[in-house]
């Protein structure tokens, strides 16, 4: 095993000035990736020039620039299907994908189900902040029903997707969501995706404080996180609030599954909800994920997170098997596998 | 050739030889058309095979309906294929099939405005059934209200004697009527004298595994109608062609798309990186993808996208990692990729994006082909985005034309076209197989980090290419991406001046890739009255129709563009060596739009937009018609 290096934060900034508005959430997620980098490096046994970011078009696609990494900007939404391309290809790179709500939902919605789909080894991480910031303020695929932006004066009438339920549907095996000032958490989940071998996707709120400033405020905000969100760890009961007194329970109304929060002293605790993160039946992340505030707590840390080859190891093993079984193909002897006939 | 040498006795060049009852030819073109799931194709494909492997040259025509299964016994059901096979060297499939083979009256009603007068017309009377006759919208029977007068007729009953023939196997009724192609091709191997061992041996390569059972049957059917055609006696005479004169080596039949999935093969190995493929499934560029998926043992790595866009990012990605990138389609998939190609210009990655043309536009004709990507080719993207196109000229040639193809992206850094057909992919022809240990090889740098930094847009003072420079190498860490780039450091750049010169120093790379592109060739004299210049699949149709006017003493010369942009560099001397220029094309006058623009020489176009291949005598009829408005120009 070749020696893994050891870096500080400063090997992962470029010197390219940052160009986000100042008081931008990508800041955060910014100095958050810098900062988890090195470890990210040891614990995945990594070098830095085998770490790759590759973005799409929005504010967050100009991320790959301020890593001082290889990074390739490329075009709308298309962003997983050139880091697929690379994984596939390069199978021992470790690929980010730097996204957003408009470049990963609306115009590059297919890719991402695809790459998700397959379980391609891809890291993506999609800063979500419900509005289309360089384009300067019209609605997004996440933007809340109603939203009033430049390209809806009286309201958006379209239903948002939640990405996460996509992830879910298109079979992503690493799920979880941070929010991007909230620095602990978001290079917890960083790191657990790195080392997860598969799809991860990370849905981060970040606030557009420009055009859609404070829209996660409600939750995201310092003074309301410990009442309003609830960080998922495997293995624990669902409990949040200063004091960790609320939970999640579980109760099936008329053949639904429904949460529902209570007061822990209340209730036998046994009752309370335990987070199964690897658990083969989605139902339980796809209701977490469902939680939303006023009634319930947001959920963030990691919704999903389940075993299953990655589509560049398998097409690497069938490359070998292949080999294995029919020995190393000779294109001379394959071109005259046909019918031939000798002239002479 | 079809007008020289034919199955219609009354040819000149025919000799009875009295001994053996065989009529000595030098060619024959036959079609065999039937319903789609008469299984024509397969037929074709075999007797092809047999033809070259006996020794002919051939040239070969499938024409297929888009649906899989069209109603059967409706005129757009009809499937044909069609094969010219000679002693001669050949270039085209042929205009007028001599012998047509049509199991029903739709495809006599397709098929027979082809055939030449005094032609060979094999029917399956069994199929002639009233409604059949109606299926194909004939009022009257054609066998009998005389419109068949001009052709030697064998009206057989092909179905029910081949049923009877195979009544004593397991076969359901549906898989026995099935064995009807190949009983017509046993009548058709009598006719032309071959020998049915190698029809067998293949019949049973083709039956394996579940369908194992079926090969005994269609064996028999294949020696039944054989031995049908021996007895019955209704054939007035059979014919013999000799064997063609090709230089030494060994052959095998290929069709373009083979050639095309070979010919990348190769260019991974003479550029000594490995190949990803990456393709949305379209007609007529699949079968491209299933060859590649089979050669995993060669480590090639094909993936089957999601759309066309993600086909061309994925080998984008590829190619940004340092592997051969390449993603196949056909017109509209390339309306798709236009924005991300784009990308790879701006990234200056080595990318290849092979379009099997088919006719356009929209959906089009998807199993016919088509010219008429030219222009989308070299100017269908936002911005002054150059790219060098290239383009084969025949089946066995796009294997080539591939290995070029990656050639030039890797030398010059660019995306690269590279521009078949429906014609040349489906289409084949005998191959003189290539040593793959005699193909050049090319150097490919791989840049790394031991010198200190390399700037990702330097350039090589020969190419103008940018270094290849690929994550993983520690030190040259970099950012790029469809943003303009500032020259030499590759960084983001808004400046006006140097937006300008990115602009012009791409489009002047391409340009340099004229240092590496061979000269046109002449196809007869170097200077005349009229050159005929094309490119792509009208090679075969153009060289015949030249030689056919340069044997009646016309001055006509022909040459022939593999590469599209840049064009060759001596492109303008040859069109000026001549008085007249003609350029026929299967679109609306594409390539002769940009060389009257490049050069101001003023050229004729001979445009066909019917989903089908240039006749020779079409072309033909339009040399004459040129030469001789000269001469009547200059007699006035
Ligand atoms: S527009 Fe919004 S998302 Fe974009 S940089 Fe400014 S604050 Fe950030």
């Amino acid at each position: 095993m070749s020696e893994v290096a050891e870096y500080t934060r400063k090997d992962f900034a470029s010197e390219q000035e940052v160009r986000w508005c100042p008081g931008c959430g990508d800041y955060s997620i910014l100095a958050q990736v810098q900062r988890v980098m090195p470890e990210i490096c040891i614990e995945t046994n990594q070098k830095k020039e085998d770490i790759v970011f590759i973005s799409g078009i929005g504010c967050s696609s100009r991320f790959p620039y301020y890593m001082d990494n290889f990074g390739f900007h490329t075009i709308h939404g298309r962003a997983p299907t050139i880091a697929s391309g690379l994984k596939l290809s390069r199978p021992n790179l470790q690929v980010w994908v730097v996204t957003g709500d408009g470049d990963a939902l609306s115009i590059g919605g297919n890719h991402l189900i695809h790459a998700l789909r397959r379980n391609v080894d891809l890291k993506i991480l999609l800063f979500n902040n419900q509005i289309y910031g360089l384009t300067k303020g019209q609605y997004s695929p996440t933007s809340k029903v109603g939203k009033k932006t430049k390209s809806s004066p009286l309201g958006t009438l379209e239903r948002p997707l939640n990405p996460v339920h996509l992830a879910i549907a298109s079979e992503a095996t690493f799920i979880a969501r941070a929010i991007a000032t909230e620095g602990t958490q978001m290079r917890d989940v960083l790191l657990q995706a790195a080392k997860h071998k598969g799809s991860a996707i990370i849905e981060i709120f970040q606030n557009c404080n420009v055009f859609n400033d404070g829209t996660f405020d409600a939750f995201a905000a310092k003074k309301n996180q410990l009442e309003n969100t609830v960080y998922l760890q495997h293995g624990e009961p669902v409990t949040f609030g200063k004091d960790n007194e609320k939970g999640i329970c579980i109760r099936t109304d008329h053949g639904a599954l429904e949460p529902y929060v209570v007061n822990v002293a209340d209730v036998d605790k046994s009752s309370i909800l335990v987070h199964d993160e690897q658990s083969p039946n989605a139902a339980l992340a796809y209701l977490l994920a469902q939680m939303d505030v006023p009634e319930f707590p947001v959920p963030l840390g990691v919704f999903r997170k389940i075993n299953r080859p990655s589509y560049d190891e398998l097409l690497e093993k069938q490359v070998k098997t292949a080999i294995e079984e029919r020995g190393p193909g000779d294109l001379n002897k394959y071109m005259r596998s046909a019918e031939t006939w000798t002239v002479s | 050739m079809s007008s020289d040498g034919s199955v219609s006795a009354d040819s000149d060049k025919t000799n009875i030889n009295g001994s053996d009852g065989f009529i000595e030819v030098e060619n024959v073109i036959i079609r065999f058309a039937g319903d789609s799931g008469d299984g024509m194709q397969v037929t074709g494909a075999m007797f092809s095979d047999n033809s070259a492997f006996v020794g002919h040259d051939i040239s070969t025509l499938p024409d297929f309906p888009a649906e899989i299964r069209a109603p059967a016994g409706t005129l757009p059901g009809v499937s044909s294929f069609q094969l010219n096979f000679s002693s001669l060297d050949i270039h085209t499939p042929g205009d007028q099939p001599d012998v047509l083979v049509a199991l029903n009256p739709a495809a006599l009603k397709v098929n027979l405005r082809d055939l030449k007068p005094g032609g060979t017309l094999i029917l399956n009377k069994d199929g002639f059934k009233k409604m059949d006759l109606k299926k194909a919208g004939y009022l009257e029977d054609p066998r009998e209200d005389g419109s068949l007068a001009g052709y030697q007729v064998y009206d057989l009953p092909i179905t029910s004697v081949c049923l009877a023939a195979v009544e004593n196997t397991d076969l359901t009724k549906r898989q026995a009527e099935l064995t009807k192609n190949m009983f017509t091709l046993g009548i058709i191997c009598w006719l032309f004298d071959r020998p049915l061992d190698l029809f067998e041996k293949r019949i049973k390569q083709v039956f394996t595994g579940k369908k194992e059972s079926l090969a005994a049957p269609n064996i028999l059917a294949l020696n039944a109608g054989y031995n049908f055609a021996d007895t019955i006696e209704a054939f007035v005479s059979r014919y013999s062609v000799g064997k063609v004169d090709l230089p030494p080596g060994e052959y095998r039949r290929i069709t373009g798309n083979e050639a095309t999935a070979l010919g990348f093969v190769a260019a991974a190995h003479v550029c000594g990186r490995p190949l990803f493929y990456a393709s949305y499934p379209i007609t007529p560029a699949s079968d491209i993808l299933h060859e590649l998926s089979k050669l995993r043992h060669f480590g090639i790595k094909t993936a089957q996208a999601e759309d066309e866009i993600s086909a061309v990012g994925m080998a984008i990605g590829a190619a940004y990692g340092g592997a051969l990138g390449l993603t196949g389609t056909s017109g509209p998939g390339v309306a798709l990729k236009a924005e991300a190609i784009g990308l790879a210009v701006m990234a200056e990655l080595p990318l290849v994006i092979a379009n099997v043309q088919r006719g356009g536009p929209s959906t089009g004709l998807p199993t016919k082909t088509e010219q008429a990507d030219l222009l989308q080719a070299i100017y269908g993207r936002n911005g002054e985005c150059p790219v060098i196109v290239v383009a084969p000229a025949t089946p066995g040639e796009c294997f080539d034309m591939a290995v070029e193809a990656f050639k030039l992206a890797v030398t010059y850094m660019t995306p690269v076209f590279f521009l078949s057909d429906g014609y040349l992919a489906n289409g084949s022809e005998p191959w003189l197989i290539p040593d793959l240990h005699k193909l050049d090889k090319l150097e490919v740098k791989a840049p790394t980090g031991e010198n200190g930094y390399i700037q990702p847009y330097s350039r090589d003072p020969q190419t103008q290419a940018r270094p290849w420079i690929v994550p993983g190498v520690a030190g040259l860490e970099h950012q790029i991406g469809g943003l303009e780039k500032e020259n030499i450091t590759g960084k983001v750049s808004y400046d006006s001046e140097n937006h300008e010169l990115m602009c012009k120093l791409r489009v002047s790379k391409v340009e340099g890739a004229v240092n590496s592109i061979p000269d046109l060739e002449m196809h007869g004299d170097e200077e005349g009255d009229l050159l005929v210049l094309g490119w792509g699949g009208t090679m075969g149709a153009i060289r015949h129709a030249v030689d056919n006017a340069r044997a009646k003493g016309y001055s006509v010369s022909s040459a022939h563009l593999r590469y599209l942009n840049p064009f060759p560099g001596n492109t303008e001397a040859v069109l000026r060596n001549f008085k007249q220029v003609l350029v026929p094309e299967l679109n609306l006058g594409q390539l002769r739009m940009i060389l009257r623009a490049k050069y101001l020489v003023d050229i004729e176009g001979l445009n066909k937009l019917q989903g089908q291949p240039f006749k020779t005598a079409e072309i033909e009829d339009k040399l004459y018609e040129m030469l001789e408005q000269k001469v009547r120009k200059v007699a006035s």
